[in-house]
């Protein structure tokens, strides 16, 4: 039972993989925390009725399935003729969807600064850009660094649906070994194994930094 | 401005086929919830055991449905119970998968709600004379669903959401499965997958506002 036909190079091959599912990970949570601060600064600044179509726009990445996302975002690239490549698609999609869900943790953060504490920065005579730098920011980092890092593990797993486009990510690689060695369980267990250590020692990070900046609050 | 005629009469064409696969796909998710729901309650039990034997298979379970993605999951389901001559339908597949992942999900937020509920409840139960089945059944656990209601709903629209993976492994009756069908047959990929959307904002939708009237009659204490 605990042999196996996977050599050192199909191992490489999965770890190419996994290089690929870090790749896009890494355009799509950038892109969409740049995103996302800016849509979140404006959600938390601006009346609800105004930011109403924001609202509602990201609300549909969020009440969307991603598959069903990518494939449309696919056949309007091709249908305007855009000719990107499925990567840039991916990425940009993903930012997209990134971007909706760190909008409301950013906002939460900002609203999780207490009020006074800001007019008591506008009053000591700093602008609003300064209460933003220097007041806000710090204080809604705390809040908002735990569920962030949660959003970009959720992003790395969720990034394996690029396979669809023809992406060769992890669990596509997977896949094709699977194809060609006939030993599913063996080469899944190691694909899950991948993915597991990229995702579990931050998760544990994450859980902890929420601990203990909760009990110094 | 696109050298290109959309053809949305023709997508239109198949919306009873793809209202066909919405129930499908409603029918999956709320299987897997019920599933998932009964799983959780175990496991956010099991995982504060005193013994090691029965927390250790319950954190593992968490740890690994939290830590890898729904469509691996699925995948093992259908291509990974293979290698011991298990053979699941994309049915059975994509339902085990799903189901799998919102116990473990389900698990975290009610070990939360547990944790909430302060043990003097458990106390004053077990004093009046109950059984600590009973007393986890009548005292503790109406609490936990209600702390852990909201999210809980949270979870029933990934579990719609999630439901979409099931064409990667064959599925053809759901919504996604149904679309992918039409969409290979007719080329109009575009059109019937904007369509597939619209469906599946809108099921994700009722379900939040079902969700926030059940919550308004349930707790109006």
């Amino acid at each position: 039972m605990f042999d196996t036909a996977l050599t050192l190079s199909d191992l490489m091959f999965l770890i190419k993989g996994a290089g690929m599912t870090l790749a896009v990970t890494f355009f799509a949570v950038t892109g969409g925390t740049l995103l996302g601060l800016l849509f979140g600064v404006v959600r938390a600044h601006v009346s609800v009725w105004v930011a109403l179509p924001l609202i509602f726009v990201l609300d549909v990445f969020r009440s969307v399935p991603l598959l069903i996302q990518l494939v449309l975002a696919n056949a309007f690239q091709a249908i305007a003729g855009l000719n990107m490549p499925p990567f840039a698609t991916s990425c940009i999609v993903l930012a997209l969807y990134t971007s909706a869900y760190c909008t409301e943790i950013v906002r939460g953060a900002i609203d999780a600064v207490p009020t006074v504490t800001r007019r008591a920065a506008r009053s000591l005579g700093l602008s609003w850009g300064q209460d933003m730098t220097y007041v806000v920011f710090p204080m809604a980092l705390r809040v908002a660094l735990p569920s962030w890092i949660g959003l970009t593990l959720g992003v790395m797993k969720d990034s394996a649906l690029v396979l669809w486009l023809g992406l060769i990510e992890l669990l596509r690689s997977g896949q094709i070994l699977v194809t060609r060695l006939q030993e599913p369980m063996f080469i899944l267990m190691v694909v899950g194994a991948i993915y597991f250590l990229m995702s579990f020692p931050i998760a544990r990070l994450g859980g902890q930094l929420e601990k203990r900046w909760r009990e110094n609050d | 401005m696109f050298n290109y005629t959309f053809q949305w009469r023709q997508a239109f064409q198949k919306l009873p086929l793809l209202l066909d696969g919405a129930l499908v796909t409603l029918q999956i998710a709320l299987l897997s919830m019920a599933m998932g729901i009964a799983f959780a309650v175990i496991l956010a039990v099991a995982r504060n055991a005193q013994s090691r034997w029965v927390s250790a298979p319950a954190t593992a379970w968490v740890e690994v449905s939290r830590n890898t993605p729904a469509l691996f999951q699925i995948y093992m389901a259908h291509f990974g119970l293979g290698s011991f001559g298990i053979h699941l339908s994309p049915y059975v597949a994509l339902l085990a998968g799903i189901t799998f992942n919102n116990a473990g999900y389900l698990a975290e937020t009610f070990r939360g709600a547990l944790r909430a509920i302060p043990g003097t409840q458990l106390r004053a139960a077990r004093s009046l004379g109950m059984p600590s089945i009973q007393a986890f059944r009548l005292i503790i656990m109406p609490q936990m669903f209600r702390i852990a209601f909201l999210p809980t709903t949270n979870q029933m629209v990934w579990a719609i959401l999630m439901t979409s993976l099931g064409v990667t492994v064959g599925m053809n009756t759901d919504l996604a499965g149904v679309t992918q069908d039409i969409n290979v047959r007719s080329f109009r990929t575009f059109e019937i997958f904007a369509i597939a959307a619209v469906i599946y904002y809108l099921i994700a939708k009722a379900v939040t506002l079902g969700a926030r009237l059940l919550a308004a009659r349930l707790f109006r204490y």
